[in-house]
């Protein structure tokens, strides 16, 4: 014990510590914005600690932030794996070919690519079924709007946020069939001052209800400013903009699945998986409804949600016609995963053009 | 008492020195910093300067340092001729973007074609780009006095739109299940700026930024061009006296610039990053303008400042990963550099004298 101490140190020491020597598993995280950006990549580190809390001393992780999609990512990638990593998670849509590219030159080391698609023997993927959160949320906004105009701010044109929007929409649409999209590109994934300019955008448009799909807090603090505004929190429950504007929020809760991944690599029982999981797993939460709802909304909404998430009910549920007209899901038929993995185009009734 | 006093001519040692001083005093700061943060400032320079170049796995970021720092260079030197003459080309970043859409959309349109006429193509269709998108501030500003500055930015906003507009329409991979974003150009090899020599680093772009260092360095010392560039910057009347038409200076210098930004823009694309995506652009466009002022705007100072600036991003990184230094943390030190550099300069065009009180006027 007291030998393997005194050798570990030394071998840190004279700055030979990698996987030879080391017992520990580690396992590296990239992230695309600021562990502090209160959405996104911080629900993707508070599953980092969750690992480290699962797994204390027999783990060491390892992160850097701020990562652009690109070469840059590679580099850290490769340089994580050099530094010893034996698991790493890339935890953004365009991090998917630099990825692959690292994964082949380093056979060994396993690889979990947030919300892509391509697999390879030592790379799997997995995201959570956001659009059934979205559900919930579009449900909400179409009760509570009283300009019947929602705003909704949008990252990328990707499946992704398509699929949100739709679910969004649709379930808006359903309890109050007079509302109309309003929605802004903002071409990212974290720019506090572009997302905060979108908000102010729709709101003056006459949105009363913003949506996001981008990871700053900032559209809740220019909904807080307007004062007649109601948002949700967006990845990450928000809730310091609670109970008002931030009436509700899409949780993403990673940390489950990161402590079960690398577990897997530390038992060798790890295998190339594709992971889709929603409400019901719980990689999708529901942040707590305030008080500004009605009850009964509330209600409606936590039903929705138990629906969800017992398989009684998809969100993607026919009839639904696609925005051009053309018939895509008959009375009853519910979304194959294939069409809503490449989903790119708007349900009937948004008439907002996708840009293509 | 200190006083400052001009130097009649700017101080040449000073102004070699000023740099070099930087960067020690950013080291001294930023150790400072890294101290408040808790971690060992000692061990946090090395990381950062040291283990790049001849730590334990130099043998791959020593060539990333040129994946990293060839463009930077590719793009200030041709910045670096603009600023001498007082032409300010701020929007290089558009231009790299505009330089890699039109070389990869040359590439792609011939799509699955190999053929090694292909990437030369690319490159003289990437620098027209390029050279292009800069011709817009170049010729409102001889035809209506614009200001290049503000037009030439503005005109970055216009090619992230473009860039976006492209990776979701025109040059949308195909097979790519409805993503944004290019064919990769990895997969092409016709098209694909691999690395000359397997492991080094070394691509068509770095290459490149090679040749603009060396050709630079003889336009600006033989070349009566070069000599009408600084005589520009340094005499505007003088230069007007002397005979240099200002608006063929301007058409050439925001045309190199915004030709070079092409270049570097098409061998990224069609080299490390692979594919034109909705954030292709990482910034060097604007990293680039630190990189010539760092550099002084002198062929060899760019090329040594290009590296260094390589060398923060990658051992900032690595800090980060081994250290857990926040990236904040890493760009306020990278901060820090450009601001001691610009502090010093004033050693450079003023004497320091310690005076008696009331001494002189």
């Amino acid at each position: 014990m007291k030998l393997t101490k005194f050798l570990a140190t030394a071998a840190l020491t004279m700055g030979l510590a990698t996987t030879a020597l080391a017992e520990k598993t580690k396992v590296g995280f990239v992230y695309v914005g600021p562990v502090g950006d209160g959405g996104w990549t911080y629900e993707h580190d508070q599953g980092r600690k969750a690992v480290e809390e699962a797994f204390g001393d027999d783990v060491e992780t390892v992160y850097v932030e701020n990562v652009p999609e690109g070469p840059d990512a590679e580099r850290v990638m490769t340089q994580m794996a050099l530094e010893g990593a034996d698991l790493i998670f890339t935890t953004s849509f365009g991090y998917m070919d630099q990825t692959l590219n690292v994964a082949k030159k380093f056979p060994n080391v396993k690889f979990e690519h947030a919300t892509g698609y391509k697999t390879a023997p030592n790379v799997s993927v997995y995201s959570a079924r956001f659009y059934e959160g979205r559900a919930v949320q579009g449900h909400i906004a179409g009760r509570m709007t009283e300009t019947n105009t929602i705003g909704y701010i949008a990252s990328f044109p990707i499946p992704e946020v398509v699929r949100g929007i739709n679910s969004a929409y649709l379930h808006a649409k359903k309890v109050n069939p007079d509302v109309e999209f309003k929605i802004i590109w903002v071409y990212t994934w974290f720019d506090p001052a572009k997302e905060a300019d979108a908000a102010k955008a729709l709101i003056e448009q006459g949105a009363d209800v913003i949506l996001q799909h981008t990871d700053s807090t900032a559209p809740q603090a220019a909904a807080q400013a307007a004062g007649n505004v109601i948002t949700f929190g967006q990845a990450s429950d928000m809730s310091e903009y609670a109970p008002f504007p931030r009436v509700s929020s899409i949780i993403d809760n990673w940390a489950p699945y990161y402590v079960q991944r690398t577990k897997a690599v530390m038992d060798g029982s790890w295998e190339t998986v594709s992971t889709w999981d929603g409400i019901g797993a719980g990689m999708v939460g529901i942040g707590e409804i305030s008080d500004r709802v009605p009850a009964e909304v509330k209600e409606e909404a936590e039903a929705l949600r138990d629906m969800l998430a017992s398989g009684e009910y998809h969100a993607f549920t026919g009839p639904i016609n696609k925005q051009d007209g053309s018939a895509w899901l008959a009375d009853g038929e519910t979304a194959d995963d294939g069409t809503l993995a490449g989903m790119n185009f708007y349900v009937e009734g948004l008439t907002a053009e996708l840009p293509q | 008492m200190i006083r400052l006093e001009k130097r009649p001519q700017p101080s040449r040692a000073w102004s070699l020195l000023t740099p070099l001083v930087a960067v020690i005093i950013t080291m001294f700061a930023g150790g400072l910093l890294f101290a408040a943060l808790g971690k060992n400032p000692f061990e946090a320079i090395r990381v950062i300067f040291y283990d790049p170049l001849f730590g334990e796995f130099a043998f791959y970021y020593r060539p990333q340092l040129l994946v990293k720092g060839g463009p930077l260079i590719l793009i200030a030197i041709g910045l670096s001729l603009g600023f001498r003459a007082g032409i300010w080309n701020i929007g290089a970043e558009g231009q790299y973007i505009m330089g890699a859409i039109c070389g990869a959309g040359a590439g792609l349109a011939f799509y699955p074609t190999e053929s090694v006429l292909i990437f030369p193509l690319m490159v003289i269709a990437g620098a027209l780009g390029g050279w292009a998108w800069a011709m817009i501030p170049a010729v409102l500003k001889v035809k209506f006095g614009t200001n290049e500055i503000l037009v030439s930015l503005m005109l970055v906003y216009v090619a992230e739109q473009m860039l976006a507009s492209m990776s979701l329409g025109l040059l949308k991979n195909p097979e790519g299940f409805g993503f944004p974003g290019s064919r990769n150009l990895q997969g092409y090899e016709s098209a694909f700026n691999s690395e000359l020599i397997a492991g080094t680093g070394m691509h068509w772009g770095v290459v490149a930024a090679f040749i603009a260092v060396i050709l630079s360095y003889v336009l600006l010392n033989k070349h009566i061009l070069g000599y009408n560039i600084r005589l520009t910057g340094e005499a505007p009347r003088a230069a007007r006296f002397g005979g240099v038409n200002p608006t063929r200076l301007i058409l050439f210098c925001l045309g190199i610039s915004g030709m070079l930004a092409g270049l570097a823009g098409l061998f990224e694309v069609s080299g490390p990053a692979g594919q034109i995506s909705i954030d292709f652009n990482v910034g060097y466009g604007f990293t680039a303008i630190i990189v010539a002022f760092l550099g002084r705007l002198h062929p060899v100072g760019i090329l040594l400042a290009g590296l260094l600036m390589a060398l923060t991003y990658i051992g900032g990184e690595i800090a980060q990963g081994t250290l857990s230094l926040p990236a904040a943390a890493i760009q306020v030190f990278q901060g820090m550099l450009l601001f001691f550099l610009l502090a010093l300069d004033v050693l450079t065009n003023f004497r320091i004298r310690l005076a008696a009180k009331g001494a002189a006027a």
